[in-house]
């Protein structure tokens, strides 16, 4: 036998079955199925018990009063409650979560103590459980800067307008909540930015500023599109954060101020399970209720998604 | 700072050209790293509308100094920067100058071709919005003039509004001479321009470079030695941090006065 056909044969024959490339193979694609399996096992309940419940009907009434009437009862209060909480969420944690972003990736000095407590308080935030979240924002928001409020507006004895709970304190605790899923995915897109770009504004005679608004945020945006996603995502279906601090369990009417309490589906959810007198005859009425909860998420979520591709479009062609 | 003024000449010129003003002056310059020593008493004179090349191996502080002259360097945390250094008779290092207005004066032109991802338009036209108080149609014309200048405007003149990024590197690199040019600087700094380039898009930009150097005050870094030669009146060697020997580019190539440079320029090292 020569060498060279020795070396091929020892270089390219199998020597037996390899053991451990399928066990590997065998348990990543089983833990990967198993994933698809609880999703579409959950999905496929909801649908299957909430589908024949929901109606057009069931979504535009706003008979709150036979909440656990399967043929009276309504999620209308409900849909414009989540809905606007978490729009209004957005309003505040997007700018302040981008801003912070920015403060940390553009003008901190990485290695600074400073920074590294701001990093850490930034993953710690994002640790913490959501009841904490709704017991911060009873206590901070209504209970000091509401009170506070009232104070500096009526005098001590006066009927509360600002301290008590409201759709504007649940948004904010909400966004206290998501602030660093915001921040996060800002940080990120900031960070995959080429440091190129911002020499070569830098080397133009840009200020630091002028960078930042000219070319670093443009690039970033679809980074914080998606950071916004992640946190409607996370705060639409939240209940424990607006418990105390502005859902309510039942409302005459939807709410026409920011200091006006509502009516959450998610809570709704809660109430629907726990409080009714007849369980089984409200349990049609509980799955619609989950599947419009997951309808609007995943709605709000989509229309994210296009605003998003539209951008990242019109970046890769001409502005 | 109002505008670059060129200073007399050193008595201690280099041979050829001496009768040029000096625009750039660095008397004892200094550069550490933190702790790392890069720049180690840099004392050499840079004469207007010349190309000034650095060359020496990787790692020997050329692109260091080339950063000092707009200074770009205080983008990175802890370098510390001793000596002084004039840029047409004005102290650069001092805390009053205005380190933006300078940057307009300098442009600077990078190893890696980095147009923003904007239209070809745009790109040139960043630096004059800047600025501001251009009309649109002076925008145009200044934009158009720079491209030309930078001897790209055949290329791109039908498709202004497309995005940079869909040009060749080649064609990209000339957008970033444009662009640096647009503000019409008094000098321009270019970081191994060509050393992502292939050998035909590298000629044109070197072609460029001769054409630039009517109006500019160019400095270039270079790993290439037929660059220098073929581009540069001056050459300046840099090893280890140190200026070895700074002559005119024909002594350096031909009759180096130091054996490291020799060594150097023959490829015998680095």
């Amino acid at each position: 036998m020569t060498p060279r056909a020795s070396l091929r044969e020892a270089g390219f024959r199998r020597a037996g079955v390899d053991h451990a490339s399928l066990l590997g193979g065998g348990v990543t694609l089983a833990a990967t199925a198993g994933i698809l399996a609880i999703l579409i096992v959950i999905l496929a309940v909801i649908v299957v018990n909430g589908a024949p419940s929901l109606s057009w009907r069931f979504i535009t009434t706003s008979t709150a009063r036979d909440m656990f009437d399967p043929d009276k009862a309504g999620v209308f209060p409900m849909l414009v409650g989540t809905s606007a909480r978490v729009i209004l969420m957005t309003l505040f944690v997007v700018p302040v979560g981008v801003i912070t972003a920015i403060y940390l990736s553009e003008y901190a000095r990485a290695a600074s103590p400073l920074t590294r407590i701001i990093r850490g308080a930034v993953n710690n935030l994002a640790g913490v459980p959501s009841i904490v979240f709704g017991l911060f924002g009873l206590g901070f928001f209504i209970g000091f800067i509401g009170g506070t409020l009232d104070e500096l507006a009526q005098g001590p004895a006066a009927e509360p307008r600002w301290g008590k709970p409201g759709i504007l304190w649940a948004s904010l605790t909400l966004a206290v909540m998501t602030l660093p899923v915001v921040i996060v995915a800002t940080e990120e897109s900031l960070r995959a930015i080429a440091p190129g770009l911002r020499e070569a504004s830098l080397a133009l005679g840009a200020t630091k500023f002028e960078t930042v608004t000219r070319v670093v945020l443009p690039q970033a945006l679809p980074g914080i599109l998606t950071g916004g996603i992640l946190a409607v995502s996370r705060a639409a279906g939240e209940v424990a954060p607006i418990l105390f601090t502005g859902a309510a369990y039942y409302m005459a009417t939807l709410p026409g101020s920011l200091t006006d309490q509502f009516m959450d589906l998610g809570y709704h959810v809660f109430v629907l399970s726990t409080q009714s007198p007849n369980i089984d005859q409200t349990k049609p009425i509980l799955f619609a209720t989950v599947l419009v909860l997951l309808l609007l998420t995943f709605s709000l979520n989509f229309v994210a998604i296009l605003i998003r591709a539209r951008i990242r479009r019109s970046q890769r062609a001409a502005h | 700072m109002t505008s670059v003024r060129p200073t007399p000449a050193a008595p201690a010129a280099p041979d050829t050209a001496a009768l040029a003003p000096v625009l750039i002056r660095a008397q004892g310059v200094d550069l550490w790293y933190g702790a790392a020593h890069a720049l180690r008493s840099i004392t050499l004179d840079i004469r207007e509308k010349l190309v000034t090349a650095f060359i020496g191996p990787s790692g020997c502080g050329k692109s260091t100094f080339l950063r000092c002259l707009n200074r770009m360097n205080d983008l990175i945390d802890g370098v510390r920067i001793t000596g002084r250094l004039e840029v047409g008779g004005v102290d650069i290092q001092a805390p009053t100058v205005d380190v933006i207005e300078l940057r307009k004066r300098v442009g600077m032109v990078f190893q890696k071709s980095n147009p923003f991802p904007k239209s070809i338009f745009d790109n040139v036209a960043y630096g004059l919005r800047l600025q501001g108080g251009h009309s649109r149609d002076a925008l145009a014309e200044r934009v158009e003039k720079s491209l030309r200048a930078a001897a790209i405007w055949d290329e791109v003149k039908d498709r202004l509004q497309t995005s940079a990024l869909s040009l060749s590197g080649g064609q990209q690199q000339r957008l970033c001479i444009a662009r640096a040019i647009a503000n019409e600087p008094d000098i321009l700094l270019m970081d191994e321009p060509a050393s992502a380039l292939d050998p035909i898009a590298t000629a044109r930009i070197e072609d460029l470079i001769l054409e630039l150097k009517q109006r500019y005050t160019i400095v270039i870094v270079t790993h290439n030695m037929q660059q220098a030669t073929r581009i540069s009146d001056q050459t300046a060697f840099f090893y280890l941090g140190q200026l070895v020997e700074f002559d005119s580019t024909a002594k350096i190539f031909t009759n180096p006065g130091k054996k490291q440079t020799e060594d150097y320029v023959t490829g015998r090292f680095g």
